[in-house]
């Protein structure tokens, strides 16, 4: 009789763990991290889909260069960050902020705030080309009742396009705010009783208990904000289609056009590099000044 | 969100000094009188739409401009879903599409996390991290070979392309379900498999049960994420009769000609109501979920 070599616990666990989490790695080599890679290849070639890709060298890069557009949809979209991201974050917090204090109608209140989150993708879009239509919008007629003056033509003026499309991303905060109001209600209120028996008041509980003890969820709220920002395409492209006169070219929607607009596909996929290594640029950069600023609690990840 | 799953917090209320009281009384009502300022804005762009959709033409244009409907057209419903486009068909695709995506992704990235929080193996940690890193790579940056991938497979114009990655799991959603499914001891697994229970047994009679609330906020997130999907169905989808929701909405916004923004808001009220429903069923869930990840 043959006694069956038994697999030590170990290597059992170890064997299920591979088993359990190989769709994530196959998905992983199949639909990520493979095109990945490839999209760098792609964007050493000339490729219209239908012919094989001609090796190019770093023609895609030098064209980049002096394309204009490139430039300006940079130039738009980094606008558009620097509008959207440091308002959001402010404006969250500021609701998270009263949306804790004990005032009546709390649940109504968070509800509210929230709701429009609800409202997503194309649904959005239409939604707000109503509301920033010049002639007929209920923004302008309030503009008009509140100042007696004609209001922008939004989306259809230069000047304007951008901040009606910060308009729409502010109207969307309540995801963040939450998040900020569980950081808010994770902090000891020992804290700040310590605090008061210290004879610290209002403005300073908030610069030296509140803002220090919620900066990880800050952080977390910054990068997915910055990340989120400069992917933004629908709006941009259901509205406006990146007008007028390309003030809302945003990047994604240049490079999106590229290539299935045009079927360049290896320049759009320089245009895709640039935007990972713009990401993974920020991102870097942002973890490592975290360390100034940031205060994590013992324990973490 | 609901006022008990995230309990209001009594910022400090010093027992002893009664001029505190006075000012922390102060301060509530002038936080009062401004949220009562700022919730109108939040609020004003959805009584809108609502208002909208339920009017007549001349109403939709009627100034100054009215906020209550009258007559109340519930028609334009109706008419929105039938009218320049068989939007009700894009629906139904959607909701097809929808289901499908959401439960693959549920599924598997729960298995997924399952493996990641209970097994420990060499590597695992790498592999955590990739999962992490893979949330934050931009999908347009890998879009095109991704594109060209499912051109090949001859998928151009089926569901397939939306549908079948999904499978493989979102590495948001393992990552959610992970943080969860760690908190889950690791005592009552053993002792299901000590009863019997395969790997596999206890993941679908312990581990799913006890994760119920992370399972209601992945299957909403994953849901609402493919139920507003716009560039995956604008890239793959090119036949009228398979557009998804959010493809029919653009095309609809292009034939309506410049006026009809009543029917344009009934539809876009339509849209969002699958995704507003699940919000409002399970919103304590839901914020849970978000909080988690967002905290841990």
């Amino acid at each position: 009789m043959r006694m069956k070599p038994k697999l030590s616990l170990q290597r059992r666990e170890a064997i299920w763990f591979y088993v359990l989490i190989s769709p994530f790695l196959i998905g992983l080599l199949a639909f990520t991290a493979g095109p990945l890679l490839s999209s760098l290849y792609f964007s050493f070639t000339q490729y219209d889909i239908v012919s094989p890709p001609q090796w190019v060298g770093l023609q895609n890069y030098v064209d980049l260069t002096q394309d204009d557009l490139f430039w300006r949809s940079l130039g738009v979209t980094t606008v558009y960050v620097l509008l959207s991201v440091p308002l959001g974050l402010v404006f969250s917090l500021g609701l998270a902020l009263l949306v804790n204090q004990r005032v009546p109608g709390l649940r109504f209140f968070r509800t509210a705030f929230y709701l429009p989150t609800v409202v997503s993708g194309v649904a959005l879009a239409t939604l707000w080309l109503w509301i920033f239509n010049a002639d007929f919008g209920i923004l302008n007629w309030v503009i008009f009742k509140v100042t007696g003056a004609k209001g922008p033509n939004w989306l259809g003026s230069q000047a304007w396009v951008l901040p009606a499309l910060t308009l729409i991303s502010l109207w969307g905060i309540g995801g963040t705010m939450v998040i900020f109001l569980a950081g808010l209600q994770g902090i000891p209120t020992e804290l700040y009783e310590a605090a008061e028996l210290d004879g610290a008041v209002g403005w300073r509980k908030l610069f030296s208990i509140t803002l220090p003890l919620l900066s990880p969820v800050i952080f977390f709220n910054f990068i997915t904000s910055v990340i989120g920002a400069f992917q933004v395409f629908t709006t941009a492209q259901v509205m406006t289609g990146g007008g007028p006169n390309y003030a809302s070219l945003m990047y994604v929607l240049y490079l999106y056009q590229n290539a299935f607009r045009d079927f360049r596909m290896g320049y759009a996929s320089a245009l895709a590099w640039v935007l990972f290594a713009i990401v993974l640029l920020l991102t870097i950069v942002s973890f490592r000044s975290s360390a100034s600023w940031v205060h994590y609690e013992e324990g973490g990840l | 969100m609901q006022a008990d799953s995230l309990p209001a917090r009594a910022q400090t209320t010093s027992t002893f000094a009664l001029g505190r009281k006075a000012s922390d009384r102060i301060r509530r009502a002038i936080a009062f009188i401004a949220l009562c300022l700022l919730v109108v804005p939040f609020i004003a762009p959805i009584a809108w739409m609502l208002s909208t959709s339920l009017k007549s033409l001349e109403q939709t244009f009627a100034f100054p401009p009215q906020w209550i409907p009258n007559p109340a057209l519930l028609s334009n419903y109706p008419e929105a879903m039938t009218r320049f486009v068989p939007l009700w068909r894009y629906f139904l695709n959607n909701v097809f599409y929808a289901v499908t995506a959401t439960f693959g992704e549920v599924m598997s990235s729960a298995l997924i996390a399952y493996g990641f929080a209970k097994f420990r193996a060499p590597g695992r940690r790498f592999w955590f991290l990739l999962v992490i890193a893979t949330i934050l790579i931009p999908y347009p940056v890998y879009m095109i070979p991704q594109y060209v991938l499912f051109r090949n497979l001859g998928w151009i114009d089926t569901y397939l392309p939306l549908i079948v990655p999904s499978f493989f799991g979102s590495a948001f959603l393992i990552f959610l379900f992970r943080q969860f499914m760690q908190g889950i001891s690791t005592e009552i697994l053993d002792a299901a498999r000590i009863d019997g229970a395969g790997v596999l047994g206890a993941f679908f009679r312990i581990v799913l049960p006890l994760s119920k609330a992370a399972l209601i906020a992945a299957t909403i997130l994953a849901f609402s994420f493919h139920w507003n999907n716009y560039m995956g169905p604008l890239l793959y989808i090119n036949t009228s009769d398979l557009y998804t929701l959010q493809l029919g909405l653009v095309h609809f916004i292009a034939h309506r000609g410049s006026s009809n923004w009543q029917l344009m808001m009934a539809a876009a009220v339509l849209a969002v109501l699958p995704v507003a429903i699940a919000f409002f069923v399970s919103q304590r869930q839901l914020v849970q979920g978000v909080v988690f990840t967002g905290m841990k």
